[in-house]
């Protein structure tokens, strides 16, 4: 069995992206079970969609340094999330901040460096700049599909499963803005 | 077959279309919700509502199925509590139609202010539970359930917890079952709980969950997993899955009814094994009626296993001492993201007011209750829906016989006061209160995501729907003279009349109306900008607690994606620095949203 994590803020498409994701995982033929915590999630607060697939599979829930790659939305919920992270793990980050509020109101400091930190838990960590690619195509919102391009860069599943479900799943209209950001996201292999 | 991924929720929203049920209804609450707005998706075939509260959703669901519709009632489980009335009830009356009633606990408190452990509920008021592990018997043990209640004429009730609510499964789609017919039959003996009814109703249930644990011993989701040990592991619900990742070469118990509890079956399994594991997320529910068989077998349960929080592997790992589960990253060491008022939210300045105001608040429970966190500090209490009134008042009359002030308002929101504020208010006025009530009225139930209420205007199933006006309800109904109508965004208005009404010898309510502003997101109009010639850095801004707001090179920043131009801060701002910026970059002040949108100078971001 093999785990993933992706994580970020409320509003990001994390939810999205971890959709695509079980979808593949499935039309690849594997058993799924994915859980997320939903609640405060749009106000905000952090969130994660966890996935774990294989030949069979049990529980919905990764567990502890055993995890085996971490996709983060945001740097900072990377870091929340390291410890989940096994010592071969791989962790594709996106190079983007968003201050939580008690950071935002002065009263804690954003972590420094936290790409090196990462380094000291992550077999590989690959940074990529998907929020500026997803604005440079003119849709911010299409950052969490660049994210699950980098994802299947690095995942050992067929590029044509991706990019069908990918088409598949998006809205009609947002298809070519999305293959474009998935082939964008893609392009970081590691 | 065709092969679905489901999370647990949809599921059983399909395993009631599937079961053909034909009514449902439910009230909001983390981590139900999502059955009920899935089975909209049925509305063709389930007529579905939102009630005001738990309670009259299940004395619906009870009087549906005395028509002989199948039905179902939907809650989390702080929801059973208020429903536990008509649950008790239930239980006497018996069904024509299939019930069930869903509890979603929720272990691990993600989003409850308890972790209560509902199957106690079904014991009490002797009626099976049912525990899915997954989706795919999410969706069967509705079908299933609805069986089981015509069969043995009680209700059932389904445990599901947020694990099984919101992971995702595979799930065989199957066809509906065409539904029984619907018809009403007059029989007062069967539908009346009168002292001389009941008590032959309270032996026939007796005989009725007899019945029911025999069955139990053959019902197909009690079942023994053959093992190649002497270790035997009795599971239910989602610690069921983390069991058999764990226990790999273990006999297993899987109990998908805990309740009526299979002795016979329990037996032979402990005929295979010199050791028992019990699996289960809070209380030991399943061990106590494991202990009353006393087969001498060794029983691993909540001596070594935690009363607190979900299960996983890890927990289990940990608790049997084969992983330490010490971080090595220590968390403590980054900032937190506690969830916030949004950017514009309605509620952010009058949570402003009370904070500058001093005031002691009682609170209540919805998306306002983040108006507790810091920076806005603005709330002392958080009981259960409904409480921020009645406890006001009590603390009010304890004040007054002592001769002591208190200067307090109750604050609650609007789908909060429909479900259970109302009848605070009706002790206010009987019992001669002088409470000054603020019900926050976005006319939506945002906090789980949106659902429709009395307020809204709209029905669950999309449809317009009368809409309660609430300054009607509190003057004219209930006759409250001091009510009045205030803008959320209004920061000077809200000021004076919260300190105005606070004083006074009577009870008032204040009714702060605007939408909520993730609902108000498809306009984004030109954001407010901070003119950083004029900005003094005094952070009254940024005290607003909103999450477009951040401190920059000393001076306030507007980050322009996030603000909606709700105005709160620009007015709370001593030296005017913050405005609307047009496209043309001009600067205007002292204009409320309104005026900016109709003056068309702000065009879309
Ligand atoms: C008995 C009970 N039922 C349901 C809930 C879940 N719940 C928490 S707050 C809330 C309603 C919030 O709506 P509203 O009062 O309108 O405030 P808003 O979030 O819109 O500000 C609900 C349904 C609960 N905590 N307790």
């Amino acid at each position: 069995m093999k785990s993933i994590i992706i994580s970020g803020v409320g509003g990001q498409g994390v939810l999205t992206a971890s959709d695509l994701l079980s979808d593949v995982l499935l039309e690849k033929g594997y058993d799924v079970k994915k859980s997320e915590v939903h609640g405060m999630s749009q106000r905000g607060g952090d969130v994660i969609s966890t996935i774990n697939y294989g030949p069979q599979v049990f529980s919905p829930l990764p567990s502890l340094y055993e995890t085996d790659y971490i996709l983060s939305f945001e740097k900072l919920e990377a870091l929340r999330n390291i410890n989940y992270l096994s010592k071969d793990g791989v962790i594709m980050v996106n190079d983007y901040v968003w201050e939580p509020l008690p950071v935002a109101a002065g009263f804690e400091k954003y972590p420094e460096n936290i790409e090196e930190t990462l380094k000291k838990y992550a077999a590989r960590v690959i940074v990529v700049p998907a929020t500026d690619i997803a604005v440079e195509l003119g849709n911010i919102r299409a950052t969490n599909v660049v994210l699950v391009g980098v994802l299947a860069a690095n995942m050992d599943i067929d590029k044509n499963i991706w990019v069908d479900i990918v088409r598949r799943k998006v809205p009609p209209k947002l298809i070519d803005l999305n293959i474009e950001a998935f082939e964008r996201g893609y392009k970081y292999k590691l | 077959m065709k092969k679905e991924l489901l999370s647990g929720n949809e599921a059983v929203a399909r395993g009631a279309y599937e079961a053909g049920v034909t009514f449902a209804a439910a009230y909001p609450g983390t981590p139900s919700t999502e059955i009920l707005e899935n089975i909209t998706q049925y509305k063709e075939h389930i007529y579905c509502h939102w009630g005001a509260n738990e309670k009259t959703a299940l004395e619906e669901a009870l009087g549906a199925c005395f028509t002989g519709a199948r039905s179902m009632a939907s809650m989390k489980h702080v929801g059973l509590n208020v429903a536990a009335d008509p649950f008790f009830s239930a239980s006497y009356l018996g069904v024509k139609g299939g019930l069930i009633i869903v509890s979603a606990d929720d272990p691990g408190m993600h989003s409850s202010q308890n972790e209560q452990d509902n199957r106690n509920y079904a014991l009490a008021a002797k009626m099976p539970v049912l525990e899915p592990s997954d989706s795919q018997e999410a969706k069967d043990m509705v079908i299933e359930g609805i069986k089981l209640s015509e069969k043995y004429n009680t209700p059932v009730m389904i445990r599901m917890t947020t694990r099984t609510c919101h992971s995702r499964s595979a799930v065989e789609l199957g066809e509906r079952e065409t539904p029984p017919e619907i018809n009403y039959v007059k029989d007062f003996k069967r539908t009346m709980l009168l002292p001389a009814l009941a008590r032959p109703k309270h032996v026939a249930v007796e005989k009725r969950q007899k019945e029911i644990k025999e069955f139990s011993n053959q019902f197909k989701f009690n079942h023994i997993i053959e093992g190649k040990t002497r270790v035997g592991v009795i599971a239910s619900g989602v610690s069921y899955q983390y069991g058999r990742e764990v226990f790999k070469d273990a006999w297993f118990l899987k109990l998908g009814m805990p309740y009526p509890f299979p002795s016979k079956l329990f037996r032979e399994f402990a005929s295979h094994v010199d050791k028992i594991y019990i699996l289960e997320e809070n209380d030991p529910f399943i061990e106590t009626f494991v202990q009353l068989e006393h087969t001498g077998k060794e029983i691993i349960g909540k001596d070594v296993f935690p009363l607190t929080g979900e299960m996983s592997t890890d927990v289990i790992h940990a608790s049997l001492g084969e992983k330490d589960l010490t971080l090595k990253f220590d968390l403590n060491s980054i900032p937190k993201r506690p969830p916030t008022l949004c950017a514009g939210c309605p509620h952010t300045a009058t949570f402003h007011n009370l904070s500058m105001q001093k005031l002691n608040v009682t609170g209540d429970i919805g998306c306002y209750t983040l108006g507790a966190l810091p920076p806005l500090n603005a709330m002392d209490t958080c009981i259960d829906m409904g409480a921020s009134i009645t406890a006001l008042l009590g603390m009010e009359k304890a004040c007054e016989k002592a001769g002591k002030e208190l200067n307090a308002v109750a604050i609650i929101g609007d789908s909060t006061f429909f479900h259970s504020g109302i009848t605070g208010l009706l002790d206010i006025i009987f019992n001669k209160g002088k409470t000054t009530v603020i019900i926050l009225d976005n006319s939506i139930t945002a906090m789980t995501g949106h659902q429709v209420n009395p307020g809204t205007g709209l029905n669950a199933m999309g449809e317009p729907a009368p809409r309660v006006d609430l300054v009607k309800l509190a003057k004219d109904g209930l006759g409250i003279e001091h009510t009045y109508e205030i803008d959320g965004y209004d920061v000077k208005a809200l000021k004076e009349i919260i300190k105005r009404e606070v004083k006074r010898e009577a009870p008032s309510v204040l009714v702060v109306r605007r939408p909520c502003a993730l609902l108000f997101r498809g306009a984004q109009w030109s954001p407010m900008q901070v003119d950083t010639s004029k900005c003094i850095y005094c952070k009254l801004c940024t005290k607003l607690g909103c999450p477009a707001i951040t401190p920059q090179n000393e001076k306030s920043h507007i980050t322009p994606e996030r603000c909606i131009g709700c105005t709160v801060c620009a007015q709370v701002c001593p030296v005017k620095a913050i405005q609307f910026v047009d496209e043309n970059g001009m600067h205007i002040h002292d204009t409320t949203l309104e005026e900016f949108m109709k003056s068309k100078r702000g065009g879309k971001k």
